[in-house]
């Protein structure tokens, strides 16, 4: 099976594990990761702006080239797969934003928001599917009580997102029972970790990612997982000392590619 | 030929508007066969049934068309006309020229040519009918309740008040069902067991009442009137006849760690047990999965200590046939699981509690005595947090809950928030709602009362997290009014349950053909004019089975499906439907394909005696219709490929001359 892959910036600098893991993963289940020519920043945070269109754009032209390709288009930042998601469905039930974008675009063919985009995890889960993962795995994490971390931006708006009950999601815990681990359920685990407030109100932002890492670690989690880059860095920065790893990380552990991706 | 008459009726204007009646009664009376041909204003008032009636006499008619509402609406209404004239009521035929004409069409021309090309089928049909008789069948005089809760026991109590034998089929060892799990019953605080046992008692004592509990129906065939049931009647391991309900034996049980299911899990009962005091019937059961005795034959303590000599390890499941005149359905509902509600913490705090766990931490006989403590620590609470339309309502989040509304939860709710108050007027009480829903006699006034006089704090939000946290439960919120957000640290949080069918019920209308909706909520009859009746004959509804609803409510329906059984069981005979399948012997192949399609069982074989064209005899195996069982459904006359088998009324002649009249 062949995917356009979305990286996005931070999977290029900070969170270089993220993207590497994720690569080795999907060779691992039989899946080819096609990164996108040229991909440029997702435009960040589209909440903040949503009527503008200039910031948009390098959503809308990833969104393009998969479906040249005839492919879904894939991501692994919670952030960048947020913007995606939300950019396409605009492009679709939009009709002003979307002759906007066309226009400026100035293209020979315009786009529709056809493309299927899915977050890295839902590509486990509907593309290759929990049970074959579970076949694949070699290193079961037996024994591990992992807390699974999905932040904000994974599932909401839930209208748009489609991936999962916000309220009370159960994808990464999926994936963690077919990893071999036992997935602890708390509360505080669709929280906010203070996101971008850690720039401006650090104090805020370490209340928030403070309260996360304790509820996680009073019902006896051994480590948290997340597919954001910003709230590991929030969690490791304001939480308790409970580790924090990429969900990717822990997947290529158990399909036993860990070293592989490592030496690579 | 026959000779016949049509009667086109105006419906005030709901034909007349769209139709032009008068020329629809003028094209008709070309048609072959047709003798007399007028049109009336209101064709099913006694004047229009007499004009019916005088054409009969007046132009020796031997059929009769009658172009008006849908056959459903008024067939038995002009049947009867047709009876009262000296016709055989199956010479009638009703063209439908209102529901799938005159209602669906704007233009008079289009409205007026439809009109009259359905009035050409009905007559076309009408030369082919033929008199038919319809058969009878006789009315076993005896009545099963499937379920014992309150709606099961109120409606045995009434039938065999009226005289009938009933048998109740209860899952669980006793009856009393969800009713004697409540402390109080709104709206006045009545103790529920005290109005509840009485009945139970009476239930035991009732001379044509017989009790089969800890059992289940297997099976069910035949028809109305005509019910025949196999009841499976699981081993308890004690003698039910000879068990006094001392409860020696529970009491010197060695396994004493078995969850309790009367108190939902939240104490313990031993592996012999009687699930309350008040059970009925009062006698032991052993629990096989978890006696000592039964799993490895180490044991026997009860054996020893029962003086009665009611226990019995060999005891063995007994199959029960019986037969019935009419089937009732009580087998009412339960909470749904909070599994999929993770965000309020139910599997991750035992002070999440659902209310049904709070009736029975609030009873004298549950697991605290009465006390209100929390589960956790056995502390007694002072904030207490209720939400409601957990699950209910909730149409965005189908897949977890449910869309309908629940119905009782907010009178319960409201009960439990005042009385919370009232014994422990220092705990501060919370409830979370959408809506306050509290139509019924004397129910507003009660919510009123926990507002005002017990002060309640009811707020218009919802809780959107529940977060354990020490020995508190923080809880997230939102309130709608004053559009704020609300963090109350709580020590039990309430959730309101959404209520379900119960998981039996959909194995049971699939034995009874009794249609269900979506949420497998039995379908009624008719939602407003036959609400305790199934669709399939023979089988009613009581209780919750066929939709949320508290215990008046539920008392109501379980009295008015009674007196439906007993309308029926007064009866000697019913009088079938002849329009009923019948197989051509001579066409007929045997090839079984008739019997394989039928629902009901209706078709058998047997191999008869045929003069062969040379003159010898031979045995062929031929499909027989039993015409009491068969429905008139129609599927084996598709499904026969030789075409044998033919439905009388509606003959394959007689199909193809409407088809023919409609294209001609």
């Amino acid at each position: 099976m062949k995917v356009s892959y979305f990286p996005g910036c931070t999977l290029k600098t900070k969170a270089k594990d993220l993207d590497m893991y994720a690569h080795k993963c999907a060779e691992a289940l039989g899946v080819s990761l096609e990164e996108i020519d040229n991909w440029q920043c997702c435009g960040g945070v589209f909440n903040t702006a949503r009527n503008e269109v200039a910031n948009k754009l390098s959503s809308v032209r990833a969104l393009k080239f998969a479906k040249s390709k005839e492919q879904p288009l894939v991501s692994v930042c919670s952030a960048c797969h947020n913007v995606l998601k939300q950019t396409n469905h605009a492009m679709q039930t939009d009709s002003a934003f979307a002759s906007k974008v066309n226009l400026y675009m100035a293209e020979e063919t315009n786009y529709d928001g056809s493309t299927e985009v899915y977050h890295y995890l839902e590509m486990l889960r509907d593309l290759v599917g929990f049970d074959a993962i579970k076949e694949k795995v070699v290193n079961p994490l037996k024994g591990k009580r992992i807390a699974a971390y999905y932040g904000c931006l994974l599932l909401r708006p839930n209208s748009v997102m489609q991936m999962d009950d916000p309220e009370n999601p159960q994808i990464f815990e999926d994936l963690i029972r077919a990893l071999g681990a036992e997935p602890v359920i708390y509360a505080m685990r669709n929280e906010c970790c203070g996101g971008y407030v850690t720039m401006e109100n650090p104090e805020f932002a370490s209340k928030k990612s403070k309260a996360i890492t304790d509820n996680a670690s009073s019902f006896g989690a051994d480590m948290i997982v997340t597919a954001c880059p910003l709230c590991k860095y929030n969690l490791e920065k304001n939480g308790n000392s409970i580790p924090v790893v990429y969900f990717t990380e822990l997947l290529a552990e158990a399909l036993g590619v860990k070293e592989d991706a490592q030496n690579a | 030929m026959q000779r016949i008459g049509v009667f086109v009726c105006w419906c005030g204007s709901n034909i007349a508007g769209t139709v032009d009646v008068h020329a629809v009664a003028e094209a008709l009376k070309n048609e072959p066969g047709v003798v007399f041909s007028t049109d009336y204003q209101y064709m099913c008032s006694q004047a229009g049934q007499d004009i019916i009636k005088n054409a009969v006499k007046e132009h020796n008619l031997t059929g009769i068309v009658v172009c008006s509402c849908s056959p459903r609406m008024h067939e038995a209404t002009f049947r009867k006309t047709a009876a009262a004239a000296g016709l055989n009521p199956y010479m009638v035929e009703i063209a439908n020229i209102r529901e799938q004409c005159s209602w669906v069409h704007k233009n008079m021309q289009t409205g007026t040519e439809k009109a009259i090309i359905l009035g050409k089928a009905a007559v076309a049909k009408v030369n082919l009918n033929t008199p038919l008789t319809p058969g009878e069948s006789p009315v076993t005089k005896r009545a099963l309740v499937i379920g014992g809760g309150i709606a099961g026991i109120q409606t045995a109590l009434d039938i065999a008040d009226a005289g009938f034998p009933v048998d109740i089929v209860e899952a669980k060892p006793t009856i009393g069902g969800k009713m004697a799990q409540l402390d109080k019953t709104f709206p006045t605080l009545d103790c529920a067991a005290c109005i509840l046992t009485p009945k139970m008692v009476d239930v035991a004592q009732n001379e044509n009442i017989r009790i089969f509990s800890y059992s289940e129906v297997q099976e069910i065939k035949g028809f109305v009137g005509n019910f025949d049931v196999t009841i499976k009647k699981k081993a308890r391991f004690v003698k039910e006849e000879i068990c006094t309900g001392c409860g020696a034996c529970v009491e010197k049980c060695p396994m004493k760690k078995i969850p309790n299911e009367f108190n939902l899990g939240m104490d313990n009962r031993r592996a012999i047990y009687i699930p309350f005091a008040q059970a009925v019937p009062k006698v032991a059961t052993i629990d096989p999965n978890a006696c000592n005795m039964l799993k490895n034959g180490k044991c026997g303590v009860c054996s020893k200590v029962c003086t009665a000599g009611a226990i019995d390890y060999t005891q063995k499941d007994e199959i029960i046939s019986e037969k019935y005149g009419a089937v009732v359905v009580a087998t009412g509902f339960n909470p749904i699981s909070m599994d999929k509600f993770d965000e309020f913490a139910y599997n991750q705090s035992k002070d999440v509690i659902t209310s049904l766990e709070f009736e029975r931490l609030t009873n004298a006989a549950g697991p605290t005595a009465g006390k209100l403590l929390r589960p956790s620590d056995l502390e007694h609470p002072h904030t207490i947090v209720f939400v409601q339309c957990v699950g209910s309502r909730c149409a965005a989040c189908a897949e977890k809950g449910k869309e309908y509304c629940s119905k009782i939860c907010c009178m319960y709710t409201a009960k439990h928030a005042m009385l919370v108050r009232d014994k422990y007027p220092d705990t501060e009480v919370y409830v979370f709602y959408i809506d306050v829903r509290t139509p019924g006699k004397n129910f507003d006034e009660f919510y009123r009362r926990a507002v005002e006089e017990y002060g309640v704090k009811y707020i218009k939000g919802m809780v959107g997290k529940v977060t354990p946290e020490g020995n508190k439960l923080k809880v997230q919120a939102s309130d709608l009014i004053a559009n704020k957000q609300l963090h109350i640290d709580a020590d039990l949080v309430v959730l309101a349950a959404a209520i379900e069918p119960d998981k039996s019920a959909r194995s049971l209308a699939t034995m009874l053909t009794a249609s269900m909706d979506t949420n497998d909520f039995f379908t009624e009859a008719h939602p407003k004019l036959r609400p305790v009746e199934s669709p399939t004959a023979g089988v009613f509804l009581s209780g919750a089975c066929q939709g949320p609803k508290d215990i008046p409510e539920t008392v109501s329906q379980a009295s008015a499906a009674a007196s439906k059984v007993i309308g029926l069981l007064c009866k000697d005979k019913l009088t079938g439907n002849p329009c009923i399948a019948s197989a051509n012997e001579l066409m007929c192949n045997g090839c079984s394909t008739c019997a394989n399609v039928c629902p009901y069982g209706a078709i058998t074989y047997e191999d008869k005696e045929f003069m062969m064209p040379d003159r010898t005899k031979a045995l062929r195996r031929v499909a027989q219709v039993n015409p009491a069982v068969c429905q008139g459904c129609g599927a084996c006359t598709v499904a026969c490929m030789s075409g044998a088998m033919d439905l009388r009324g509606f003959m394959g002649s007689q199909i193809i001359a409407e088809v023919d009249a409609i294209c001609k």
